[in-house]
């Protein structure tokens, strides 16, 4: 058994059973604030379609490989795996390209190799940004400010830096 | 400017469609994209859902109130005047407790929650910069144990799967603190500009 099998029905039980304990009216609550949720991600749909075509079709062409394998020398001399440069590259954009990414590069590096552990830490610590940032201003129906996209690349180039320089503190 | 990205995305998978040959592909993922964006709503819709229901539960039995006490010590350090806005407060600490577990799907719906509550009400002149962080916060994904990573080295032989938590979290709480300052200095400027 592992510590995530356990973790969400055991969160799911206990809010239920205190909702009992504490007499709430526990079905009339839940259908209340899932109907909420339900009306934000119809709200959200329209501005993702955009996204999620021209990410598609960016991850059909091989840009994302092409692209590594240009920028690749360039950022070699800060120790980064030229393995990882294509996973740096989706990341932001696609989750589940993301972990299609990851899944390519465990087929032909060990997870313990350098690279190996340099991309299952940039993978972990490291989330859709622009599929979160369109997710969010979708939800409010505003346009995103332009400066929460510097500071998310800010975190995200922070993310992908780091994530070789600990790796090689850590597992030398 | 997510307009700008989605053209440059756009240009750059006919670009590279041409180059390697794969412009059939690039067109069958136009049209094919759309419907996945309409599948994986549903998804999202079913689960984003039963959070929002079994929050709405957690709220009247009271484990909210507690969960808030915790984090909000911390939290009203990155978001400005959460203490007077306590339904933002709320779903900002509900927001970083779901991160910090790293339940995904629970997490989109209670930060969309929170992004709604701190830009209400608009008078605030903190709510750019307050859902700035908060975006900054859920994209550098501060959890405990890396879970669904984990089980992939797991299942790709890896001696020791979860060796990776520690480093995993120090990259993410670094990658937050930069994407933090960034905001910090980015909106000061702003706030200036708009005095002035």
């Amino acid at each position: 058994m592992r510590f995530s099998d356990i973790l969400i029905p055991a969160i799911i039980a206990f809010i239920l059973l205190c909702g009992a304990v504490k007499r709430v009216n526990i079905t009339e609550e839940f259908a209340a604030g899932a109907g909420e949720n339900l009306k934000t991600a119809v709200a959200i749909l329209p501005s993702l379609i955009l996204l999620m075509t021209s990410v598609g079709m960016f991850i059909a062409s091989g840009a994302a490989d092409c692209i590594a394998d240009i920028i690749s020398p360039l950022i070699s001399f800060l120790g980064f795996p030229k393995e990882c440069v294509s996973l740096a590259l989706i990341r932001p954009v696609s989750g589940s390209g993301a972990l299609a990414a990851l899944e390519n590069i465990f087929s032909y590096v060990s997870p313990d190799s350098y690279p190996g552990r340099v991309a299952s830490v940039l993978m972990s610590s490291t989330e859709t940004t622009f599929y979160t940032i369109t997710v969010y201003s979708g939800a409010l129906k505003k346009k995103p400010d332009s400066r929460i996209f510097i500071a998310a690349a800010a975190a995200d180039l922070t993310g992908f830096v780091l994530s070789s320089l600990t790796v090689r503190l850590f597992f030398g | 400017m997510l307009g700008i990205l989605i053209v440059i995305l756009t240009m750059l998978s006919i670009v590279f469609g041409i180059k390697n040959g794969t412009l059939g592909e690039v067109s069958a993922a136009s049209i094919d994209s759309c419907t996945k964006a309409v599948e994986l709503t549903v998804y999202l819709a079913g689960s984003m859902a039963l959070w929002g229901g079994l929050m709405r539960v957690a709220e009247k039995s009271g484990i909210t109130a507690v969960i808030e006490r915790l984090i909000m010590p911390v939290a009203k350090r990155i978001f400005k005047g959460l203490d007077r806005n306590p339904k933002a407060a709320k779903a900002v600490c509900m927001n970083i407790t779901a991160n910090l577990l790293g339940l995904g799907n629970a997490s989109t719906p209670l930060g969309i929650e929170a992004a709604k509550a701190l830009s209400n009400p608009s008078s605030d002149r903190n709510s750019k910069r307050n859902i700035a962080m908060l975006v900054v916060l859920n994209t550098t994904s501060i959890q405990l144990i890396p879970a669904t990573v984990g089980a992939m080295r797991m299942s790709h032989g890896a001696a020791s799967p979860f060796d990776i938590t520690l480093p995993v979290l120090i990259v993410s709480i670094l990658s937050a603190a930069a994407g933090c300052i960034t905001v910090y200095a980015l909106y000061i400027t702003g706030a200036k500009k708009n005095e002035i």
